[in-house]
């Protein structure tokens, strides 16, 4: 029961993106491919997971004052490792992503996580938790991706769905989708969807 | 000569904004920039920081990470590259650490300002990510304190922008479910489409 809340609860009730404003760089810059984000979505799946957890197994050790300096080091380092991990299985794809895989570091969703889960609560729920946050990054992610790429470039993960006007169909792209600001617009209307659907988000003016 | 260094901070304010080009800072750029008194503060810190880190990182770079840096100390054949995320946020930390420090003991009227937003910077991506432009575009020491010095400049202008625009938002009727962080949203998504008018000078 409590697992199935730590999972879904980041979802929808508090994305980290819609709601906890955590992580908006690289929401915007990585989506105008599907395939891209998908890689994103993993390593930074994995990062937030496994700092959690680790941050959480030695909370009981280490003084209050160096703790930032302590999870920065825990997060570089498993930066790191997804970063060569990339560089040697999915070096295309790494090639597009550039400074943002290494700008996990400072993504807020794994700092903000593991100083507001990971420093209070035991190792298992912190893994979920880190997990269940990846997941509603994720989500968001995917969205706006599928959106820029469909109406951008007529394809889905670089397949071709709707024939483009100048490959004989009658599709033409709206290059306003591919242009970075109509992420910002997107993600706009994510939220106001969200708050729609549950007006307890909803901010005073 | 000296052109060349000032086309580098004129694209880093304008044509490559780290906020409205690249997207880099936007979780405190969005959540800070309710007005614009604390946004000048936080625009302030982040051109200090950004003029400092961004020189050291570059010197570490070159003397000790890169391919072959090592020479001079023997090592020719080590490349430490790899090390390369860990030091620039050690740097970083470390800095706005000594920073906080120094502005507490000697200028305490500015320290006092800044207040919290100081060590929020370590974890603004704006910094990093300048850093690793930094590294990506080879720059030399002086290119990289031009492009340190333009590239804050820029984030302090988008920041002071967007706080504008949202205190004037104060007394407009917005759809319920828009308010606050969707208005937000929408707001910097049109700020950055005029920022793209810039894209098509080159310097």
């Amino acid at each position: 029961m409590k697992i199935k809340k730590l999972i879904l609860e980041p979802l929808f009730k508090n994305n980290p993106i819609t709601l906890q404003i955590l992580g908006l760089c690289s929401a915007l810059a990585v989506t105008v491919q599907l395939k891209n984000v998908l890689v994103m979505c993993g390593a930074v799946i994995m990062v937030t997971g496994l700092s959690n957890m680790s941050v959480s197994i030695i909370r009981n050790y280490v003084p209050s004052a160096i703790r930032i300096i302590i999870q920065m080091t825990i997060i570089a380092s498993l930066v790191i490792i997804a970063d060569q991990f990339l560089k040697a299985f999915f070096f295309e794809a790494s090639k597009t992503l550039a400074v943002y895989v290494g700008l996990i570091i400072t993504n807020c969703i794994v700092m903000g996580r593991t100083e507001a889960f990971g420093m209070k609560n035991p190792p298992l729920a912190s893994l979920i938790d880190g997990i269940g946050n990846g997941l509603g990054y994720s989500l968001i992610l995917i969205i706006v991706a599928v959106l820029r790429e469909f109406f951008g470039s007529g394809n889905l993960l670089g397949f071709e769905i709707l024939t483009l006007a100048k490959n004989g169909g009658w599709y033409i792209p709206n290059g306003m989708m591919i242009l970075p600001p109509s992420a910002f617009i997107i993600i706009g209307c994510i939220i106001w969807v969200f708050r729609t659907k549950d007006p307890s988000q909803v901010e005073d003016n | 000569m000296l052109e060349h260094y000032f086309s580098i901070i004129i694209k880093a304010i304008f044509i490559e904004n780290l906020a409205l080009s690249f997207f880099l800072g936007m979780c405190t750029f969005i959540a800070v920039s309710k007005k614009v008194s604390t946004s000048l503060g936080l625009g302030v810190a982040v051109i200090v920081v950004q003029t400092i880190t961004i020189p050291v990182n570059n010197l570490i770079y070159n003397y000790l990470l890169r391919d072959g840096a090592l020479s001079w100390a023997g090592y020719g054949h080590l490349d430490l590259s790899f090390l390369g995320l860990i030091s620039y946020i050690a740097v970083i930390a470390a800095m706005v650490q000594i920073l906080e420090m120094f502005l507490d003991k000697f200028v305490p009227k500015l320290y006092n300002t800044l207040g919290i937003f100081l060590p929020l910077i370590t974890v603004n991506c704006a910094i990093l990510g300048g850093s690793l432009f930094m590294v990506e575009r080879d720059y030399t020491f002086v290119e990289s304190v031009s492009y340190g010095v333009g590239s804050g400049i820029g984030w302090a202008l988008a920041i002071i922008a967007l706080a504008g625009i949202k205190e004037k938002l104060d007394y407009s009727d917005i759809p319920i479910g828009l308010r606050g962080l969707g208005i937000t949203f929408i707001t910097t998504g049109l700020m950055a489409i005029v920022f793209m008018a810039f894209a098509g000078i080159s310097l």
